[in-house]
């Protein structure tokens, strides 16, 4: 690879668009300032190997990044500049946190003479966000610079995947510096899952009688959904999974029991917890999913495999916990494993499946399920769909058949309202701009409905249902239920017309109101070559169910 | 050193930010950190923090694997007191009369300690040695009163042959 050609002298804006590119980056989202005009500069040099998407707001920039980089698996990278551009991002740096999704965000920062002195659009970029990345960095030599960029790769996809930021000061992007490329950074090498835990936990498969795999995101970033869908078949259990699990497996697969936890459906929440073995891969035990911590599956043993050590006992109690890899540990354990078969187990669930079909909501005009099965009929299994926060997001998830993994972009961790417009854009483009979907509320819609200027520029497909009923309904449902119907502050009472706002993005737009209305709607949506709009009117009152209160267990489910 | 208190040693990067890193690991999940000491080693590139923390069985297994994740860490452990040479570094300004100088002047002979300054109302006594019997001398100090004092966090080191190094070669 050396040569004189190779090694060349490059500024340090230049260097960052090089090592972007020798890293397989051909794709940033990003909002230019002051801060990172050398940057910009060298981008428009460089446009016809690397795309640069302007968004909105920087926020919606980091949203786009993320919801890319977990469509393609790829690492999402975004540009921002200093001050408020790097205040900007912190939202979505922090959702990205959350969700482990491997994301490179480069700010401008002032010079490095001016750096600490209250400069024009200055702040502590690094300190802001050293509690929301994996690790950050400030480039005070240009010298320096490429390793860093590509060390920021390699974190930002190593082990349990997370956002890293590179804050680059304007002189530093200035200076020049000998470049010589380098091939793309490898992934850290995984330390090999403990054997003798691996025979410890077949040992307990075997003896089981009503095994459930409870299964998580890690299994989606590891694209491990196929040997969670080996080991349910030979061993005879049944899967259910975390929000941020879903789409690792097709639903259509009769051991799949869907989401379970505070809202999730009645079965997969009721076998998990009358399982006696419980094998969670790939999870992290958030609160929503296990309630009551206690009694979390007080009948059950818990295997505990993931490639974070940290999460191994931080939330509940392992019996076993085994740190690695999840496709090559579990590779291992199916070999090893006995086929078995448990007859009655699966009576019991087939009845608690029977028990969760009578628990559906009543046909009624235009039900939020209705509307999400309506959808899907529309859509292929590769569709990619986006939610933002809040009633649709569960309603999505309990309702929705994912059949591929990689198609469910949403906020688990960190919940943001406003995430669903800039990772729908960043899915679509990360799918080789086919058809996407944004489910969404009016709440939510309106902290980031101007993302649609992104929509309409870059002529995106996307369909953007909004489960319109006036309120913030998530919080509505909580104010119903522990507050005593004091609806304090989510009665929104807006007079927003949103055909006529997405029209005056540029975009098209239709109301409906029933079932027909809604099918003329996708039928035409799903013909045109540009986002659109559809504006759903729901029931203020529909409530999420199933629901198990904060801090309740499988005997506080509330059904209906 | 405490039931519920445990040591850290803590092998970082001798980087800029490291240890506003390691301390905001600490707050934001609500560990306490008795005491902090960080200097570098023998070794530029790596500094090393020696941390008394207070806190259970639980909180003890996550801080290791917690550290651990951070990019600037390169090893964790946690010291067992009784293979570990611990001393602390103390200065204390106490209060002195005529009376009570020969007192104070025996009870630093036996502490082995040594007046570093010294006036007609107060003397400064600086004492070296395990947390234990620094404390003890503070308990003493009290009687006479205690102007200031200045306590240094503790620095530990594995007994014989063990060592605490950075696992990769860098």
């Amino acid at each position: 690879m050396k040569g004189a050609k190779y090694n060349m002298k490059m500024n340090g804006a230049q260097i960052i668009i090089e090592t972007l590119i020798e890293q397989g980056c051909d794709c940033v989202f990003g909002y230019p300032g002051g801060a990172v005009l050398n940057i910009y500069d060298e981008l428009y040099k460089s446009r016809d190997r690397i795309r640069h998407i302007i968004t909105a707001h920087e926020q919606g920039a980091a949203h786009a990044a993320d919801g890319y980089a977990r469509a393609s698996g790829k690492v999402g990278v975004v540009f921002a500049t200093s001050g408020p551009g790097a205040t900007n991002l912190v939202t979505g740096i922090a959702t990205a946190y959350l969700d482990s999704t491997p994301l490179v965000a480069i700010t401008g920062n002032v010079p490095v003479p001016l750096l600490g002195r209250d400069s024009f659009q200055e702040v502590d970029t690094l300190g802001i966000t050293m509690p929301i990345t994996k690790h950050n960095y400030i480039v005070k030599d240009v010298c320096e610079l490429a390793d860093t960029v590509r060390e920021a790769f390699t974190i930002a996809k190593s082990g349990r995947p997370g956002p890293v930021l590179i804050d680059v000061p304007k002189d530093v992007q200035a200076a020049v510096c000998e470049y010589t490329p380098m091939p793309k950074t490898e992934k850290q090498a995984y330390k090999k899952p403990n054997e003798a835990k691996i025979n410890e936990v077949v040992e307990f498969i075997n003896n089981s009688k009503k095994p459930y795999i409870y299964s998580g995101g890690g299994v989606v970033i590891s694209e491990a959904g196929d040997v969670v869908r080996e080991l349910a078949e030979k061993i005879d259990a049944y899967i259910g999974f975390s929000m941020m699990g879903l789409s690792a497996i097709s639903s259509e697969n009769r051991h799949c029991l869907g989401m379970t936890g505070m809202h999730g459906r009645y079965a997969s929440t009721k076998a998990n917890s009358e399982a006696d073995l419980i094998i969670a891969v790939g999870v992290r035990f958030s609160d929503r999913a296990t309630g009551n911590k206690v009694r979390y599956s007080k009948n059950a043993k818990v295997i505990h495999i993931d490639i974070d050590p940290a999460e191994i006992d931080k939330n509940i109690p392992a019996y076993i916990g085994l740190t690695g890899d999840i496709k090559e540990t579990l590779t291992k354990i199916i070999e090893r494993v006995k086929p078995l078969e448990h007859m009655e187990w699966r009576q019991e669930v087939e009845k608690m499946s029977a028990d969760e079909i009578s628990f559906y909501p009543e046909d009624k005009i235009l039900h939020p399920k209705k509307v999400i099965e309506k959808v899907r009929s529309y859509t292929d299994d590769d569709t990619v769909v986006a939610t933002d926060v809040g009633q649709h997001q569960m309603w999505t998830a309990q309702y929705y058949r994912f059949r591929k993994a990689r198609t469910f972009l949403t906020s688990g961790g960190l919940g943001t309202m406003g995430f669903g417009m800039g990772a729908a854009i960043g899915g679509c483009i990360a799918n080789n701009e086919k058809r996407t979907v944004l489910f969404t509320g009016d709440g939510s819609f309106g902290m980031n409905l101007n993302e649609l200027a992104t929509a309409v520029s870059n002529e995106l497909p996307l369909i953007i249902v909004i489960m319109n009923n006036g309120v913030l309904g998530m919080v509505r449902q909580w104010q119903t239920l522990f507050y005593e119907h004091r609806y304090s502050s989510t009665t929104l009472g807006r007079k927003t017309d949103f055909v006529k706002l997405a029209e005056a993005f540029g975009a098209h737009a239709f109301r409906v109101s029933d079932e027909n209305e809604l099918d003329e709607a996708l039928k035409k949506a799903f013909t045109i070559n540009g986002p659109v709009l559809i504006d759903c009117k729901i029931d203020m009152d529909e409530n999420v169910l199933p629901m198990v209160p904060p801090g309740g267990s499988i005997e506080n489910i509330i059904v209906k | 050193m405490n039931k519920e208190q445990f040591i850290l040693g803590v092998i970082v990067s001798n980087h800029f930010g490291v240890l506003t890193r390691v301390s905001g690991l600490f707050s934001r999940r609500g560990y306490n950190i008795d005491s902090l000491n960080v200097s570098e080693t023998e070794n530029p590139n790596f500094s090393r923090m020696t941390i008394i923390v207070s806190g259970d069985d639980y909180i003890k297994n996550q801080i290791v694997k917690q550290l651990a994740k951070l990019h600037d860490v390169k090893k964790v452990e946690l010291m067992n007191p009784e293979e570990t040479v611990i001393r602390e570094h103390l200065l204390i300004k106490i209060r002195v009369t005529p009376e009570s100088r020969p007192e104070i002047s025996e009870a630093v002979n036996i502490f082995r300690g040594k007046v570093v300054d010294f006036n007609s109302d107060t003397m400064i006594i600086e004492i070296t040695g395990e947390p234990s019997k620094l404390s003890a001398f503070i308990e003493f100090a009290k009687k006479s009163g205690i102007i200031e004092m200045c306590r240094a966090g503790a620095l530990a080191l594995n007994r014989g042959a063990l060592i605490l190094q950075q696992e990769n070669n860098l």
